[in-house]
């Protein structure tokens, strides 16, 4: 079948933001760590390609920014103090999935110039750098505990429609339990029952296990269908006939059957399970400072000041709408074509 | 009927009591409890936190603990709050009817803005006003709820013009019922529309596609044939046809509010379940987070059963034959919830 121009589209735009995300170090100005206090709710930098002569540069420059000596929260820009914009620069050392180490950043400016693409925080760290580090969290619990779901989906969803009966009693009751509550006062729920203060690492497994387990049981019942409603076709039928065994036939024939639906099945949860941890974080049980995660980014917008003086402080919370747009796309995309092959 | 409400009633009582259990399982592999912190206290002896621990029953095997709190609930407790030092349910009641006073407004004007849009939506398929349409809904679906608290939080805070946060002025109940009607009504404005932008995006697309399913058949080509006006085939004919899967539908729906609305609730500081659960949480008040739970359930359950129960008044089909589950459409639904 031909591809639509949409689901391309999707697939290679989530391709490109999942690697930018992943080398966070290289892709990100500055380390999601490093403070200028000098520079607290510095409003974005402005990239400019006409000077304060009113000369024109080819190549995009910004200004070095000095506070007001009044109100040290507005900063205006140096017109003494001009630095260029560059590529491939050097800048704080970090390091990626932990074995290379590198200071190499693929944009920034020479001191005392700074680049903040989308202003700081209190602790005047680099929002833009914060949200691509954070994108680590928060892009791959979800992408994590969707894999998580699925699999405990498929094995138990699988095992209830092969041997039915009692089994699929029990697994089937189970999972209508995790499907009927709310999933969100669940997912707070189990959360509540574990530990609080906890380290970023840990919590980055608690949050993923914790979203994966809670959202096990539409997959399982969707596996269910398929693998009861194959279990009778003519080709299982005759394996079973030259002595297949349950084991054998689950791995070789209804398994793979299953394969699409469950991809379908990624699509659709993914942007929903990367929402919980934006929520979780965001209410202060999912992963905590330093280390930033979309959520917890935006938990600082949660104050009045802040959420009226330093409308910046909201950009983490527009990040995910793109990405919940290609994986919606990706999914409608899979379902129409499940629906047209039924 | 009577029989049939009844075997919904039995189902639903059963699927809480499930949750209970599994809630009380996890309870069990919980570390720490609402003494933890005490415990680390040199100022209080052991023998203290073991005589708490005994006061609270917290040294009692699990399955005694259940029974227990199955018996607090029979007597409508639902077990005891440790932190606020009163029976659970004094604590649920009160948030549980402020959440509901947010849920129920939203839910009925979501339905009202979405079926007609969705109705003309599916009418004008394939036209720019569709176009137009599916493309809206696509970015409200990708919007994230977080994003939707704040920026009513920020509007509130901009504008001057609505509270910031709570239920009522501090001085609203003394100036006479209908002044604090209207002051409950001005508070509670902005929660409701972030709830009804949160969750009118799912509820359009249902109806678009099962008129559009209607409207695919060969009956409703031809009822055009017959020169039935556009607005008449529509609402006359293929709404009700459509209906359906919508009503089951309207049931659920209160469960996907309900989700939205912990966190409305909580960015916007209205007294509901959801600051209460949140509270609990950190305070390890575990028969608070138990109770919240429940109660969420206990709504997402009378949604379905007001559902069910709607589905047979309206359906005279569902009547002869007993109930058909509307099972694609459901799931389908529930993924969103």
């Amino acid at each position: 079948m031909k591809r639509p121009f949409k689901f391309t589209w999707a697939i290679w735009f989530l391709l490109a933001i999942h690697a930018v995300v992943a080398l966070a170090g290289f892709s990100a100005p500055y380390n999601y760590e490093t403070q200028d206090r000098e520079h607290a709710y510095a409003p974005p930098t402005r990239v400019h390609f006409i000077d304060c002569a009113g000369k024109f540069h080819l190549r995009p420059f910004v200004y070095a920014t000095k506070s007001d000596e009044l109100n040290l929260m507005e900063y205006t820009p140096d017109c003494a103090q001009p630095a260029r914009v560059q590529f491939f620069t050097q800048g704080d050392e970090y390091s990626i999935l932990g074995m290379f180490h590198a200071t190499r950043h693929l944009i920034g400016v020479q001191e005392p110039a700074r680049l903040f693409l989308m202003g700081t925080d209190g602790f005047g760290r680099d929002q833009f750098s914060r949200l691509l580090y954070g994108g680590q969290v928060s892009l791959f619990a979800g992408f994590v505990a969707a894999s998580f779901s699925v699999v405990v989906g498929l094995l138990l969803g699988s095992i209830a429609g092969m041997y039915g009966g009692r089994v699929d009693d029990v697994a089937m009751r189970v999972a209508e339990i995790f499907i009927a509550v709310p999933w969100f006062y669940l997912l707070i729920a189990v959360r509540a029952f574990l530990p609080l203060q906890i380290s970023p690492v840990v919590a980055f497994l608690l949050v993923v296990s914790v979203i994966g387990m809670v959202g096990w049981g539409r997959p399982a019942r969707l596996v269910r269908g398929v693998v009861l409603s194959a279990r009778e076709r003519n080709f299982v039928l005759a394996a079973r006939g030259f002595g297949a065994s349950n084991a054998y036939l689950l791995r070789r024939h209804l398994m793979p059957l299953t394969f699409r639906v469950l991809l379908t099945q990624m699509a659709v949860l993914i942007p929903q399970f990367i929402l919980a941890e934006v929520i979780l974080s965001f209410l202060g049980l999912g992963i905590g400072e330093p280390f930033p995660s979309w959520g917890n980014m935006l938990a600082q917008a949660q104050q009045y000041n802040v959420l009226v003086s330093y409308w910046w402080m909201l950009l983490p919370g527009l990040a995910p709408i793109p990405i919940f747009l290609a994986y919606h796309s990706l999914a409608e995309t899979l379902q129409e074509r499940i629906k047209s092959t039924i | 009927m009577i029989g049939y409400v009844a075997r919904r009633v039995g189902h639903a009582f059963l699927l809480l009591f499930g949750v209970s259990i599994l809630l009380f399982l996890l309870l069990q592999a919980a570390p720490g409890d609402f003494l933890s912190e005490i415990r680390l206290n040199s100022q209080i002896s052991p023998e203290t936190v073991a005589q708490l621990r005994a006061q609270y029953g917290l040294d009692q095997p699990l399955p005694v603990r259940y029974w227990k709190w199955v018996k607090s609930s029979a007597r409508g407790e639902f077990g005891y709050s440790f932190a606020y030092n009163t029976p659970a349910a004094e604590l649920l009641w009160p948030r549980a009817r402020n959440t509901l006073l947010l849920s129920i407004p939203a839910v009925v004007i979501s339905w009202l803005i979405a079926v007609p849009l969705g109705v003309f939506a599916a009418g004008w398929k394939g036209g720019w006003a569709d176009r137009l349409f599916s493309g809206g809904t696509s970015v409200l679906l990708a919007l994230p709820d977080v994003l939707i608290a704040l920026l009513a939080l920020l509007i509130a805070l901009k504008t001057g013009m609505f509270p910031v946060g709570g239920m009522t002025s501090i001085n609203a109940q003394d100036q006479g019922t209908w002044a604090w009607l209207r002051d409950l009504a001005w508070h509670m404005v902005l929660p409701v529309a972030a709830l009804v932008i949160g969750s009118v995006t799912i509820i359009l697309r249902h109806v678009r596609a099962s008129v559009n399913e209607v409207l695919e058949s060969t009956y409703m080509r031809a009822a055009e044939g017959h020169g039935l006006s556009r607005l008449k085939l529509l609402f006359g004919h293929a709404l009700p046809a459509a209906a359906n899967p919508l009503i089951s539908l309207f049931g659920l729906s209160v469960a996907l509010l309900l989700s939205v609305s912990l966190l409305i609730e909580v960015v916007m500081s209205w007294p509901g379940i959801g600051p209460l659960l949140l509270e609990a949480i950190l305070a390890r008040d575990l028969f608070v987070v138990i109770g919240a739970v429940m109660l969420s359930t206990l709504f997402l359950v009378a949604g379905n059963l007001l559902g069910d129960v709607l589905l047979y008044a309206f359906d005279p089909r569902i009547r002869r034959q007993g109930i058909r589950r509307q099972g694609i459409r459901r799931q389908a639904i529930r993924r969103q919830a």
